[in-house]
C-alpha cells in the first residue's frame, strides 16, 4: 500500500470511530440533563422559565462536547493536512 | 464538496482575497444597520407605532431582560457589544434559509474574530469597571496558585467559543449537504429546521457567555450568577443545587 492509500484508510476509520465514540458520553449526559430537568420540572411547574433556559444552555453546552468531535472528523474527511501534504509529493515525485 | 464558505473564491489578485465569507458577511452587515436605520428614520412616541419599531422595541427591551438577567447591573452600558454579537450571529443563522447563501459563521475565521472581540472586550469592561489593579487581582482569585489555570481558562474558553459556533453552524449546512446526496425530498427539510433552531440557541449561548464572562470580570468575589462552562474552582452554581426531597 503505498502512502496516500494508507492515509486515506486511517482517515476514514479514525473520522468514524471519532464521531462514533465522541456522542456516546454527550448522547449519555444530555439524557440525564434532560431527565433532571424534568424532575425539576415536575416538582416546581413556576421556575419553569428559569429550568428551560438553563437547561437548553446547558444542553447546547454539552452538545459542544460532541461537535468538537464531529469538527475534527469532518477535517480529517474533507480537509486532511496530510492527505494533502501527501499528494503534493506525490505529483512532485511523478513529474 | 465546500466544508467552509472561505473555499468559494469570487476575485483574487495576488493575496488579496474575496471570498464567500465576507461578501456575505458585508450582505448580512448591511442588512442589518440598513434596516434599523431605516427603522429608527420613523420613531415615533405615543400609543400608535409603526410595525416595525415594535419589532425594534422588542428586539431592544428583551437584550436589555436577558443581559439584566445574567447579571450585569446596567445592561445599557453593555447592550451595544453583546446584542451586536447576538444580532449578527442569529441573522447569520436565519440566513441560511435564503437559497445559495452559506452563512458568515460556518467559517472559523469569523467565529474565531467573534471570539476574539469577547476575548478582548472581557479585560476592557473589567478595567473600566474596577480599574486595572483590581481586574489583575480577579486572576490571583481565589489563591495566587490559580493564576495560571486562570489564564488557560482565559484562552480556552475563547478557543470554545469559537469552534463550539463554527461546529454547530457548519455541521448543520454539512448535514443537509449529505443527506441531500442520500435521501433527497422531505428529510433535508426538517435537518434545516432543526438547524434553524440549533442556530437561534448557539446564538443565544454565544451572547449570554460573552455576558457571563463580562460579569465575572464586573464584579469580583461575588459569583457571576450565570450558566458558565469555565467556571473557577468553587464557583459551580449548578454543582450547588441542593438536591430536594
Amino acid at each position: 500500500m503505498d502512502s496516500i492509500t494508507l492515509i486515506a484508510v486511517t482517515s476514514i476509520v479514525v473520522a468514524g470511530v471519532t464521531t462514533g465514540f465522541g456522542t456516546m458520553g454527550p448522547a449519555l449526559a444530555e439524557g440525564r440533563a434532560v431527565a433532571t430537568a424534568l424532575t425539576a420540572l415536575a416538582q416546581q411547574p413556576d421556575a419553569s422559565a428559569t429550568i428551560t433556559r438553563t437547561l437548553f444552555v446547558g444542553l447546547a453546552m454539552i452538545e459542544s462536547t460532541a461537535i468538537y468531535c464531529f469538527v475534527v472528523s469532518m477535517i480529517l474527511l474533507f480537509a486532511n493536512p496530510f492527505w494533502n501534504a501527501a499528494a503534493v509529493a506525490v505529483h512532485a515525485a511523478a513529474k | 464538496m465546500n466544508l467552509t464558505p472561505d473555499q468559494t473564491v469570487y476575485w483574487q489578485y495576488g493575496v488579496v482575497k474575496l471570498d464567500a465569507t465576507i461578501v456575505f458577511t458585508w450582505v448580512l452587515m448591511a442588512v442589518l444597520v440598513g434596516g434599523s436605520a431605516l427603522v429608527a428614520r420613523g420613531l415615533r412616541h405615543g400609543l400608535k407605532l409603526s410595525r416595525w419599531q415594535c419589532v425594534l422595541e422588542i428586539l431592544v427591551t428583551g437584550l436589555t431582560q436577558q443581559i439584566a438577567e445574567v447579571g450585569l447591573r446596567e445592561p445599557a452600558k453593555y447592550i451595544a457589544f453583546l446584542g451586536t454579537l447576538f444580532l449578527f450571529v442569529a441573522a447569520s443563522a436565519l440566513s441560511t434559509i435564503v437559497p445559495g447563501f452559506a452563512a458568515p459563521t460556518s467559517s472559523l475565521s469569523t467565529t474565531v474574530a467573534l471570539a476574539v472581540c469577547v476575548f478582548v472586550a472581557v479585560p476592557l469592561f473589567g478595567i473600566a469597571a474596577q480599574g486595572l489593579r483590581g481586574y489583575l487581582h480577579s486572576y490571583l482569585e481565589p489563591t495566587a496558585i490559580m493564576l495560571p489555570f486562570n489564564l488557560i481558562s482565559e484562552a480556552s474558553r475563547t478557543l470554545a467559543l469559537a469552534v463550539r459556533l463554527f461546529g454547530n453552524m457548519m455541521s448543520g449546512a454539512m448535514i443537509v449537504g449529505i443527506l441531500l446526496t442520500i435521501t433527497p425530498f422531505l428529510f433535508p427539510v426538517v435537518m434545516t429546521a432543526l438547524g434553524l433552531l440549533t442556530g437561534m440557541v448557539q446564538a443565544y449561548i454565544f451572547s449570554i457567555l460573552a455576558a457571563v464572562y463580562i460579569a465575572a470580570a464586573t464584579r469580583p468575589g461575588t459569583d457571576g450568577a450565570g450558566p458558565s462552562d469555565t467556571n473557577p474552582p468553587g464557583k459551580t452554581p449548578w454543582t450547588a443545587s441542593p438536591s430536594s426531597p
